[in-house]
């Protein structure tokens, strides 16, 4: 294992909110992919049965703090300022993909855009964007 | 929809709402629910601050049960987007609470505001902007998402 994917374990595990939702990272080279696993309680639609659509966001959300957290040397864990989640497709009941690309880094601003996906990473289930505020880490 | 079948409806909770222990507080005149603190809801461990995702999903909840609230007649809904800015971290320890009103109705979109807070109104951890899509089962029956997407078409 990487010392990023060990890094990444270790954040993902400290948080609880992560733990709740069951998610967890994949890292190849430098590209992570967020992974969230099919389980019962994510569904928001009973009856198709869909993913809860926050669940979807917070998903991606959580996508883009990890991917800022391995990319940046911050002091604590970014904040969101705010996001922007366009659903495109109703989530399956199967596993999530999300991938973030950080599109500007400044002195205390990211800004952030994630996609996420089930059968086919042409076909994406919703995007978002989203800004977040960073403490860097001195010197 | 009365206030009796709406309030019905809601606590007859999805997955997702019964992990979260989400709550009713009110129908009328905003949808008014609230998820209690809880420590496995963190996102900030050093801290105890719940996970802007939890936001996220608790406004995503109140704008869609705004929308239900409007509806006359019901029908399937869904999430078109959803916008939010998050104002100040939740305190700590406190239970959050999400307040939301449908303020335009057409054939086929609702458009929907909302407010998330730990304590009042006035002082919002976040608020939220969305549209939904009505009618967004539009003929899929139960367990449609159950079989393997159609095949893509090719856009020419």
């Amino acid at each position: 294992m990487s010392a990023v994917q060990a890094d990444l374990e270790a954040i993902l595990c400290r948080i609880p909110y992560a733990r709740f939702l069951g998610m967890r990272v994949e890292l190849h080279g430098d590209e992570m992919t967020g992974v969230l696993p099919y389980s019962e309680r994510l569904i928001g639609n009973p009856s198709l049965p869909a993913l809860h659509g926050g669940v979807i966001g917070a998903f991606m959300e959580m996508t883009a703090l990890l991917q800022l957290s391995i990319a940046e040397r911050l002091m604590r864990q970014p904040r969101p300022v705010d996001v922007s989640i366009d659903y495109l497709r109703s989530g399956r009941p199967t596993d999530t993909y999300a991938r973030a690309m950080i599109k500007k880094v400044g002195r205390r601003i990211a800004n952030v855009q994630v996609e996420a996906w089930q059968e086919a990473r042409a076909a994406p289930i919703a995007a978002l964007h989203g800004h977040f505020l960073l403490t860097p880490r001195e010197g | 929809m009365t206030e009796e079948s709406l309030a019905e409806r809601i606590m007859s909770l999805s997955p997702q709402s019964r992990a979260l222990g989400l709550q009713l507080v009110s129908t009328a005149p905003e949808v008014v629910l609230r998820i209690p603190y809880r420590s496995d809801l963190v996102g900030e461990p050093d801290t105890g601050v719940l996970a802007g995702g939890v936001v996220t999903t608790l406004l995503d909840m109140a704008c869609g049960w705004a929308t239900v609230a409007a509806l006359e007649t019901p029908t399937s809904i869904a999430t078109l987007d959803l916008r939010i800015d998050y104002m100040r971290p939740a305190e700590p320890g406190r239970d959050i609470l999400a307040s939301a009103r449908c303020y335009k109705l057409t054939r086929s979109i609702a458009f929907v505001r909302a407010l998330a807070y730990d304590q009042s109104p006035e002082d919002p951890v976040a608020a939220a902007q969305a549209a939904f899509m009505l009618d967004s089962n539009a003929g899929r029956g139960p367990g449609a998402n159950l079989a393997p997407p159609p095949p893509r078409r090719k856009r020419t």
